[in-house]
């Protein structure tokens, strides 16, 4: 091989690495049921210290990925606070604010009354992680840390009655 | 009698007045600084907002109007009423919305390749125009070479020439 020819190898590798860099830098994991679920120490939103979804475990916790300006996520907080209160024993609400700021985030919970706990991921970075397409998201999580449901939009009582509670243990009783 | 000359301030005469001349000072020392601060530009949110990503929609803030991005645009007002610099506000969104929210990444790590991608893609190019100068300008040079005309037959070939032709001639 020429020197030549050797440059422009080394050109064309150069720039194709590039393009492979920046495509598996951005790209999204699409998280399946029966995944690990995707975790990472996150700040508390409105408070201090960081939690993460393996602080649960050994427990059912689900997963409700939010942003303040996102309606459906409105729609959707009443219900989530409901089952938290009816299902504490059991099985554990966890709100991860994404793509928002905290000011408007915090607003929002206050709003809503929410007490259930929440974490921040800043910017896309969890949204990525789970492969979420946008909010709301939620995502059930099995005790040992594995994706048991996925609910592409919001959830509400109905859904909630009928997909999660029987799976939880002791069913719908 | 004794005439009284025209006198000189004692230096206790100083003493007594200093705080009358500190508080001058500082009057016209403010007089001077006022206009300045109040000349200073005021960060507005079209000075903002052309700068930052709306990282939801991958456009600029300024193109945007989503609702995420109607709430980013009020977070930056927020910020602007509370007198906060347009870099302090870029730093509070990196803060909140992380490092994609900058519509220009961060001099520094990877990012930098941002910024040397293409200064080194123009010097590249300038150097491949160069030589590619260069090597045309020798090319023309050497056809040039070899279409002169030559300076004619040798000697020894104008004989043989001479020669040839006697036969023919008649």
């Amino acid at each position: 091989m020429s020197a030549r020819s050797f440059i422009a190898f080394l050109a064309v590798a150069a720039v194709v690495g590039l393009l492979g860099f920046g495509l598996l830098s951005k790209g999204s994991a699409e998280v399946a049921v029966g995944d690990p679920v995707p975790d990472r120490a996150l700040p508390v939103l409105g408070g201090e210290g960081e939690g993460k979804i393996a602080d649960y475990r050994g427990r059912w916790v689900l997963v409700n990925l939010w942003a303040s300006w996102c309606d459906p996520c409105r729609e959707e907080v009443p219900a989530l606070e409901r089952f938290h209160r009816r299902n504490r024993e059991r099985l554990t609400v966890l709100g991860i604010n994404v793509q928002d700021n905290s000011v408007d985030a915090l607003a929002f919970l206050d709003e809503f009354g929410a007490t259930y706990p929440q974490l921040r991921s800043v910017g896309n970075e969890r949204s990525e992680a789970f492969g979420t397409t946008g909010v709301p998201e939620n995502f059930l999580v099995d005790p040992k840390g594995r994706v048991a449901l996925i609910r592409v939009g919001p959830v509400d009582d109905r859904f909630l009655a009928e997909q999660v509670v029987p799976l939880l243990p002791g069913g719908a009783s | 009698m004794k005439a009284d000359g025209p006198k000189t301030p004692s230096i206790s005469t100083f003493s007594a007045r200093r705080p009358f001349f500190l508080a001058l000072v500082a009057v016209l020392a403010l007089a001077l600084v006022s206009p300045a601060l109040a000349a200073a530009p005021q960060t507005s949110l079209a000075d903002v907002e052309d700068e930052v990503m709306c990282p939801i929609c991958g456009t600029l803030l300024e193109l945007s109007e989503s609702p995420q991005a109607e709430r980013q645009k009020a977070f930056v007002s927020a910020l602007i009423a509370e007198g906060r610099t347009k870099e302090e506000i870029k730093d509070a969104l990196v803060e909140e919305y992380g490092q994609e929210v900058l519509a220009l990444p961060e001099g520094s790590g990877f990012n930098i390749s941002a910024y040397l991608a293409p200064v080194v893609a123009f010097l590249v190019a300038a150097i491949a125009l160069a030589v590619g100068v260069a090597r045309w300008r020798r090319e023309g040079s050497d056809r040039t070479r070899e279409t002169e005309p030559s300076a004619g037959p040798s000697e020894e070939q104008a004989e043989r020439l001479e020669a040839d032709l006697a036969k023919y001639d008649l």
